[in-house]
């Protein structure tokens, strides 16, 4: 892991443009990342809309919405995947620990914001070399099985497969394979680890090991999660952001969110009355 | 029944029985080949045909194996140039590419590929044979292997292009650059299919007689170098067949039944490769 200290953040944490936000609730040195006045295209149609937010260190943030809201298209700014999309262009600024993500390096960058899809998407590779997979490109001074074992441990996949390291990853349940891929993703050592609605293609069970799996990796990382369960938000998020076409509604610790929202909006999609 | 209904019954049945008998023709074929070939080249096909040299006309026995040999060292070359380009090239038009270049690449490959083959002949004796004043299983070789670039090419795109995204965002997610990703996770994924496409291209041009006759031209003796004329299983047929002698047509229904069969071989095992299973599941 990366040492805790964080250089304070020269961003301007005035909310700008949404109607309510904690950011004042999240201390410029618990901040991992900083999103503002961030504006989204594909060609020339802009899917997000001047959005203002912060990651907090160690927690877990959430973002719902319905389908086609963007959370997920944001989700992928914060560690540049929107650059395998062509025509795809984004606006305003990201700080990671203070810096400037979209002046970084990309690689660097992706070592750091780790990334788990919506479906899994293990390597045509065995259980070993799929996690051994981003130690081996990035180097590393440890022993590459160590670091195996260690990453399958925190993602609470080791004893189910420990006995099995070298078989194909396709052999494993879908909800293995989502717990395999975290262990890929945190094999890296990332600071962040997003999440994009990792279990809307699993079983309950699965779902619920995933999501015990989150709240203990909070202590070691930070993470940001979309998913368009909001008791999953609710079950596993610190701070949740809800999203509607492309703007950012509300931003608020979880419990409030979801208890008393700020936003009529917000109050309408929580209990049901669309999306 | 009304008789409007019995016609379209009757207009039905009889296209479908057409369309079956079509099928039926196009499959009839290839075993008509191989039967006629079995028959007329299998008495010929014995220990001394894959060991012997050709004997001189009018005496018995002899047989092509410096042919054989020629054909092996010929696709062996041709495969040296002709895979290594199209894998590269496939490589950079499913992954590096714009949208038009790629187009004009893959155009240009598409009319390659329909070059005819007589053309590739010319053009490797052009520029390989009159330079060196020799014919050479080099030139020959040359003339094969760019033959083999549109089909590896095109073929080594199709199946990049068929690795699902998501392993390539995965793969990215965790910091790996772009040729790191080819090389560690994509290409793997599709090799399979790679290799099958390689294979064909192989027994595509390895029948080839053409691009041959005036590049690797013939010899009745082995060849001495690879900078010297070779024989080749499809120039003997052809050599042979035309020839007035009973006993070389003979010769030359075998040897199109041993390039047949390697063919054959050739294309079954690319089969298999591909059948083993796609280590990608479709998504």
């Amino acid at each position: 892991m990366q040492a805790s200290a964080r250089p304070a953040l020269s961003v301007n944490l005035k909310p700008t443009g949404i109607a309510n936000t904690s950011r004042e609730t999240i201390a410029p040195s618990s901040m991992r990342m900083a999103i503002s006045k961030v504006n989204f295209f594909y060609g020339e149609k802009q899917t997000l809309f001047d959005i203002n937010m912060a990651i907090a260190t160690n927690r877990v943030t959430a973002l719902i919405g319905p389908s086609g809201c963007g959370k997920s298209t944001l989700l992928r700014t914060f560690n540049r995947m929107h650059e395998t999309v062509r025509n795809a262009r984004l606006e305003g600024e990201i700080l990671l620990d203070g810096q400037n993500i979209l002046s970084q390096d990309v690689t660097q960058l992706r070592r750091r914001v780790g990334m788990v899809f919506q479906r899994p998407n293990p390597f045509p590779k065995s259980i070993f070399e799929n996690v051994a997979y981003g130690p081996k490109i990035n180097g590393s001074n440890l022993p590459v099985a160590d670091i195996v074992e260690k990453s399958l441990r925190r993602a609470a996949l080791w004893d189910e497969v420990k006995d099995h390291l070298h078989k194909s990853a396709y052999e494993l349940s879908g909800g293995q394979q989502q717990r395999l891929c975290i262990a890929r993703g945190l094999a890296v050592e990332p600071e962040v680890l997003l999440l994009d609605e990792p279990c809307s293609a699993l079983d309950p069970i699965s779902t619920a090991k995933i999501e015990e799996l989150l709240v203990q990796l909070k202590d070691s990382c930070t993470i940001a999660i979309v998913t368009h369960n909001m008791q999953q938000a609710a079950r596993v998020s610190d701070y949740t952001a809800f999203l509607l076409v492309g703007q950012l509604v509300e931003f608020n610790p979880t419990p409030q969110l979801f208890t008393t929202p700020s936003d009529p909006r917000t109050e309408a999609y929580i209990t049901g009355r669309f999306g | 029944m009304n008789t409007r209904l019995r016609w379209r019954k009757l207009v039905s049945g009889f296209m479908l029985a057409m369309t079956g008998v079509c099928a039926f023709v196009a499959v009839a074929v290839l075993f008509f080949i191989l039967g006629y070939l079995i028959f007329n080249g299998g008495t010929s096909i014995n220990w001394d045909f894959f060991t012997k040299l050709p004997t001189p006309v009018g005496e018995v026995g002899g047989g092509m194996a410096n042919a054989i040999v020629g054909s092996a060292k010929l696709l062996l070359l041709a495969s040296l140039i002709g895979v290594p380009i199209g894998f590269f090239g496939g490589i950079y038009l499913a992954e590096f590419s714009g949208s038009k270049v790629a187009f004009v690449v893959r155009y240009a490959a598409d009319l390659l590929n329909g070059v005819p083959s007589i053309v590739i002949g010319i053009f490797a004796y052009t520029l390989v044979v009159l330079p060196f004043k020799h014919f050479s299983t080099i030139a020959g070789a040359f003339a094969l292997g760019l033959m083999m670039i549109p089909i590896t090419l095109r073929n080594t795109e199709e199946f990049l292009l068929g690795v699902p995204r998501a392993l390539r965002e995965a793969s990215m997610a965790l910091g790996a650059s772009k040729w790191t990703t080819i090389i560690r996770v994509i290409v793997p994924a599709a090799y399979r299919g790679i290799m099958t496409a390689i294979l064909l291209a192989l027994a595509r041009v390895a029948g080839e007689t053409a691009p041959l006759l005036f590049t690797a031209f013939g010899n009745r003796y082995w060849s001495p170098g690879w900078n010297q004329p070779t024989a080749s299983l499809p120039v003997m047929i052809y050599t042979y067949a035309i020839s007035p002698y009973e006993d070389w047509h003979r010769q030359a229904w075998a040897a199109g039944l041993v390039l047949l069969g390697l063919i054959l071989i050739v294309n079954i095992v690319a089969r298999v490769i591909l059948a083993r299973g796609v280590a990608v599941p479709r998504s």
